[in-house]
């Protein structure tokens, strides 16, 4: 009989392995969860250092609060409209979206891997950020002070906290631990702000290509096993099944970057033969 | 009006994102499988299978307009 946990089919009449691999599973989960919420705190960081440091950090802190604000307000009304759904369609839609972010994630992630994109860059976009603050003109506004300030903090933290949210909510609802994702992204983002206040610069040394590669990989697998589970599919090994996905993606992922990366060297001959 | 469809653009961006055949594949590739799941198939294997095939065709996708405008 099927009681619940973390893939929805793990702990059978108190089956030690079951509950076993459902303890790898919330591991899994946490690490998930962890990994995407580190990637998107380093990000809005980024830009609230850029406002702070160009335009004053009243106005940007004041941004970056009312963005947090508003996350919470999403949280309470979404948190509760999503637990409402029933689980079988809650999976289907979940795991899709999941499947939906989690391809875009590793896409991307494979590109930057093999030369195909360039790297994400958190000096870089600092800089660009910082520039367009300075040059913007100050238009004053009351409580807010710095209006440019504040929207670009607020805009920052929202958009990335966005996705937090997100990831939180659907991990945290169709595995049945809102709690455990939650602690999670909360963790993640303590790390980043304690980080952000000690060094107060970006955090250019965050292995973030790395991460989006495993986040990217985590969001496929979960997403695989959740929308397959929604469309009613019994998985060879239950719960166990994501633990062979999630490597499975992993090497197919880093597959694909070594197929790609002599194409681009190839091209990149071609394009410098070109030029000459 | 103009609020409403920049609302509707953020979320499009948000969830579809640069490349709208990924989504579309893979509510296509949930559809073919609850279809072949209540036909009696377990078809666990289908979207490993779309996933593994979903990423270099992707990513085909997005390098080809650049390909082209470089040409």
């Amino acid at each position: 009989m099927r009681t619940g946990g973390l893939g929805g089919l793990s702990i059978v009449s108190g089956s030690r392995t079951d509950e076993g691999w459902s303890q790898v599973v919330s591991v899994a989960l946490f690490v998930a969860v962890f990994l995407a919420c580190i990637v998107e705190a380093v990000e809005a960081l980024t830009i609230l250092l850029a406002a702070g440091t160009t335009r004053g950090w009243r106005s940007a802190l004041i941004g970056a609060a009312v963005a947090v604000v508003t996350l919470t307000v999403i949280v309470v009304v979404l948190g509760p409209a999503i637990s409402a759904i029933p689980i079988s369609y809650l999976r289907l839609l979940v795991g899709g979206l999941l499947l939906v972010f989690g391809v875009g994630w590793l896409r991307k992630a494979i590109m930057r891997a093999s030369g195909l994109k360039a790297m994400h860059d958190e000096d870089k976009i600092f800089a660009e950020k910082r520039a367009a603050a300075e040059a913007a003109t100050s238009r004053k506004r009351p409580l807010v002070g710095d209006w440019y300030a504040f929207t670009l903090s607020f805009k920052g933290v929202l958009l990335e906290g966005l996705e937090v949210v997100f990831i939180v909510l659907t991990f945290g609802t169709n595995g049945h631990n809102i709690p455990l994702a939650a602690l999670a992204a909360g963790c993640a983002v303590l790390l980043i702000a304690g980080l952000g206040i000690a060094v107060r610069s970006p955090l250019a040394r965050v292995p973030e290509n790395t991460m989006k590669f495993v986040v990217g990989v985590m969001l496929t697998g979960f997403g695989i096993f959740w929308g397959a589970e929604g469309a009613g599919v019994t998985w060879p090994g239950a719960d166990a099944a994501l633990l062979v996905l999630i490597p499975a993606v992993l090497v197919v992922s880093l597959l694909y970057v070594k197929l790609l990366t002599p194409r681009t060297v190839r091209i990149g001959d071609m394009a410098v033969e070109e030029v000459e | 009006m103009r609020w409403l469809k920049s609302f509707g653009l953020f979320w499009w961006d948000f969830i579809v994102g640069d490349d709208w055949i990924v989504a579309a594949a893979v509510i296509a590739g949930l559809a073919l499988t609850a279809l072949l799941t209540h036909l009696g198939v377990n078809a666990w294997w289908l979207l490993p299978l779309l996933a593994v095939g979903l990423i270099p065709l992707s990513i085909w996708r997005l390098q080809r307009p650049a390909d082209a405008s470089e040409s």
